[in-house]
């Protein structure tokens, strides 16, 4: 990897977790609900994105330096697992454990559905 | 960070249960009161959004330096592994560190920001984890991919507590030190 494709990534990473940030501020600002479906939103849009990018870039179709600055570094920014972890924690810690489990195995089921959604997406170009 | 880990830092609120003043999302924007003008909330505020824009950018670095030093096995991102549960442990030792302090103001959100949904956010991932799996399964490697998954959310709740348990441990003893409570 060379040094100026490292700094991409990794500002494409600072870009992606302001775009985490945004996103999960006015989610909650249009939201009543305690759930904290932000974060969940973030992960799964995040791991859809992901997935089309991959399939793009293993078809040849995205070249390996762009999954690397827009799959790895924005949309690896974007994703956060360990404000998801913490999230679930916290229900747990509150006995709202139906929560909780949505928020840990419900979210890894629907992300990685949303990945193998996106890769297939990404199969059809 | 240095006066927070020198112990310089009066404990300003002892509060009897911590766990009830904190939200479960870190972000929530429960103490935003307006110091002067309208209130804006965190994600529209730039001094707020360069926070988490460096952190972000450090984390993101460090994610990836720790990805091009640790190879795959078996098909199974071991790296990514390492650095949710590694970021997980972080996250809770410092919310949970940042929460007995005080309320999300001042240099405890600056913190926050910078240090949490700055750096953590940006080094954890939670697309790769997801995309990986997807793939492993796609690939016939449904044991392998179904086991990666489960035990990097397991796990990652488990590095959660104990990173909460260990800011609070920390904080008890550092009460005791200064002679106080009980």
């Amino acid at each position: 990897m060379t040094p100026l494709l490292f700094l991409g990534l990794s500002a494409a990473g600072g870009i992606g977790s302001v775009l985490r940030l945004i996103v999960d501020g006015t989610i909650k600002a249009h939201t009543r609900t305690t759930f904290p479906i932000g974060t969940m939103i973030i992960n799964v849009t995040g791991a859809l994105l992901l997935g089309f990018v991959t399939e793009i870039m293993l078809r040849d179709i995205l070249p390996d330096a762009w999954r690397l600055i827009i799959g790895t570094g924005l949309l690896g920014g974007y994703t956060t697992f360990s404000t998801a972890s913490f999230e679930s924690v916290r229900l747990i810690q509150q006995h709202r454990y139906l929560s909780a489990l949505v928020n840990s195995l419900g979210m890894l089921s629907l992300s990685i559905a949303a990945a193998l959604t996106g890769a297939v997406l990404g199969g059809l170009l | 960070m240095d006066d927070y880990t020198s112990h310089h830092t009066p404990n300003r609120a002892r509060r009897s249960d911590p766990e009830d003043m904190l939200p479960i999302d870190p972000d929530t924007n429960v103490s935003d009161a307006p110091v002067s003008g309208p209130a804006r909330p965190i994600h529209l505020r730039w001094r707020y959004i360069s926070l988490v824009a460096v952190g972000g950018t450090v984390g993101s670095a460090a994610r990836e330096a720790v990805s091009l030093a640790i190879p795959p096995m078996a098909g199974i991102p071991v790296a990514i592994f390492l650095i949710n549960i590694a970021g997980a442990l972080f996250l809770g030792a410092l919310l949970e560190s940042l929460a007995r302090r005080g309320p999300d103001e001042g240099r405890r959100r600056t913190l926050r920001l910078l240090l949490g949904t700055g750096f953590a956010g940006g080094f954890t991932t939670y697309s790769a984890l997801a995309t990986d799996t997807g793939f492993l399964l796609a690939g016939g490697q449904l044991w392998d991919g179904a086991g990666y998954a489960v035990v990097t959310v397991v796990v990652g709740a488990v590095a959660t507590l104990t990173g909460i348990g260990l800011a609070a441990g920390h904080h008890r003893r550092q009460l005791a030190a200064a002679g106080g409570d009980r």
